[in-house]
């Protein structure tokens, strides 16, 4: 058994000082350590991409890092999204769009929509369901995902003209 | 779904990783992306009892060209190549391979020397390298060597990266002004393996094809460069029916391995279908 270790995971802009071993993945030290279980967790191989999270504005499996490897990064989840009361507009894009059924695969497919379109606003239709390809939804809500994020980007690039690469 | 426990050790720089890995010989495993290796953790199938990060050596982040090859350093990731890192054909080479591995996030993790030393048949990396002749940089507490990308790949997650080792670089030729690439990957969805790739380089200059480079991957227990067929190509007009004829005589030469998810006989037609579209590519 290897010995727990300190590790500080800055999560939504604030510190979190947690006791892990090296083995416990990111996914699992921000629900089980940090209480933020916003983040899902599907698969556990990298492959459904439920448990999507920003690292260092990146999106990421954090089922595929380490809480360790995540010590100085600057971590981003679904918690971190809405302004106090008020919806990120990819949250309300999602809802309005139809964006969700059961719900399971959200937070993973908001952070993944989050980061591309953060990185890049003007992403081409086609691009962008390349990426959204990254993650699976098994209530097969696919179309509606696709409308939803399309109208998010719409409304992120009036709001912010000139977002950052 | 949990990997079982391993010490951790995160090294700040090249030779303090090589060091590392040679402290812990057998027990001790490189990570940089992680994208194979944590899932592998995940399903006990990989279980180090000592896990040397990488990502902490920030000398091993790099990448430019020097002296005709594109040096890549072990913590450049898949991402870095989303857009032509170098200009002329190798950079948009790699932009267009890129987009076929695995999917968004997992590209802003991966490795391209990560996926060599993993040595999955069905990467694209691997293919990439083979077919190109990269050199890897193989570094050991006793110096370093260069290995030939020929003598690299030994087989299914096999190489010639010993248990002291660190895959430290790869470098690939930079293609001249007249090289013009194609690449064709079939796999069943959007990010899956392939179950059969090509990848094609052509130098064409006044119509004829003076040098070619052609390789299939995803076929067998490592990639392969089909260095008969490039001989064939030398000297002859790009056409139609040159390419298909080449997908026919790849068919022909490989015996591909057969699994779950393809039978031989589908991989053969696959390798005929590959190969034409690469070649097509590279020639349009």
């Amino acid at each position: 058994m290897a010995d727990k270790r300190a590790v500080t995971l800055n999560v939504n802009g604030k510190d979190y000082r947690i006791t892990v071993e090296p083995r416990r993945t990111l996914a699992d030290a921000l629900r089980d350590d940090c209480g933020l279980t916003g983040t899902h967790i599907g698969c556990e191989h990298g492959v459904c991409g439920a448990c999507t999270v920003l690292v260092d504005n990146r999106p990421v499996r954090s089922c595929l890092m380490f809480a360790v490897q995540a010590e100085g990064r600057n971590v981003r989840t679904v918690e971190g999204l809405a302004n106090g009361e008020e919806l990120h507009p990819l949250q309300k894009a999602f809802w309005e769009k139809h964006g969700l059924q059961c719900g399971f695969c959200t937070p993973g497919f908001l952070m993944l929509a989050t980061g591309i379109l953060e990185a890049e606003p003007d992403i081409s239709d086609e691009d962008l369901r390349d990426v959204l390809s990254s993650n699976l939804c098994r209530c097969t809500g696919y179309q509606n995902i696709i409308k939803a994020v399309r109208a998010a980007a719409s409304e992120m690039r009036a709001c912010q003209p000139s977002a950052s690469l | 779904m949990k990997p079982a426990p391993f010490e951790y050790v995160r090294p700040s720089s090249r030779a303090e990783a090589v060091a590392a890995l040679a402290t812990h010989g057998d027990d001790g495993k490189a990570i940089a992306g992680g994208q194979s290796l944590v899932a592998a953790m995940n399903f006990r199938l990989a279980r180090p009892a000592v896990l040397v990060d990488l990502n902490g050596a920030t000398d091993l982040d790099y990448l430019r060209p020097e002296g005709g090859k594109l040096r890549i350093g072990a913590l450049t990731r898949h991402a870095a190549f989303h857009r032509p890192v170098v200009e002329g054909p190798l950079g948009v080479l790699l932009a267009r391979v890129v987009r076929n591995i695995a999917h968004y996030p997992i590209r802003q993790r991966g490795t391209f020397t990560g996926s060599l030393a993993h040595a999955d048949p069905a990467s694209e990396w691997c293919l990439v390298s083979r077919t190109l002749g990269a050199e890897m940089v193989i570094a050991n507490t006793g110096g370093e060597r260069v290995c030939a990308a020929a003598d690299f790949f030994r087989g299914t997650f096999t190489t010639a990266v010993g248990t002291e080792d660190l895959l430290a670089e790869a470098r690939l030729p930079l293609l001249g002004p007249n090289w013009r690439s194609g690449f064709f990957e079939f796999s069943r969805r959007a990010g899956d393996f392939a179950l059969a790739m090509s990848l094609a380089a052509l130098e064409i200059e006044g119509g004829v094809i003076r040098a070619a480079r052609l390789g299939v991957g995803g076929v067998a227990d490592r990639p392969l460069r089909l260095e008969a067929l490039e001989a064939q190509l030398v000297g002859q007009a790009p056409s139609a029916a040159l390419f298909a004829g080449m997908g026919e005589a790849a068919r022909d030469l490989i015996t591909p391995t057969e699994d779950i998810h393809a039978s031989a006989d589908y991989r053969r037609d696959l390798i005929r279908t590959v190969v034409n579209r690469a070649l097509t590519q590279a020639a349009s």
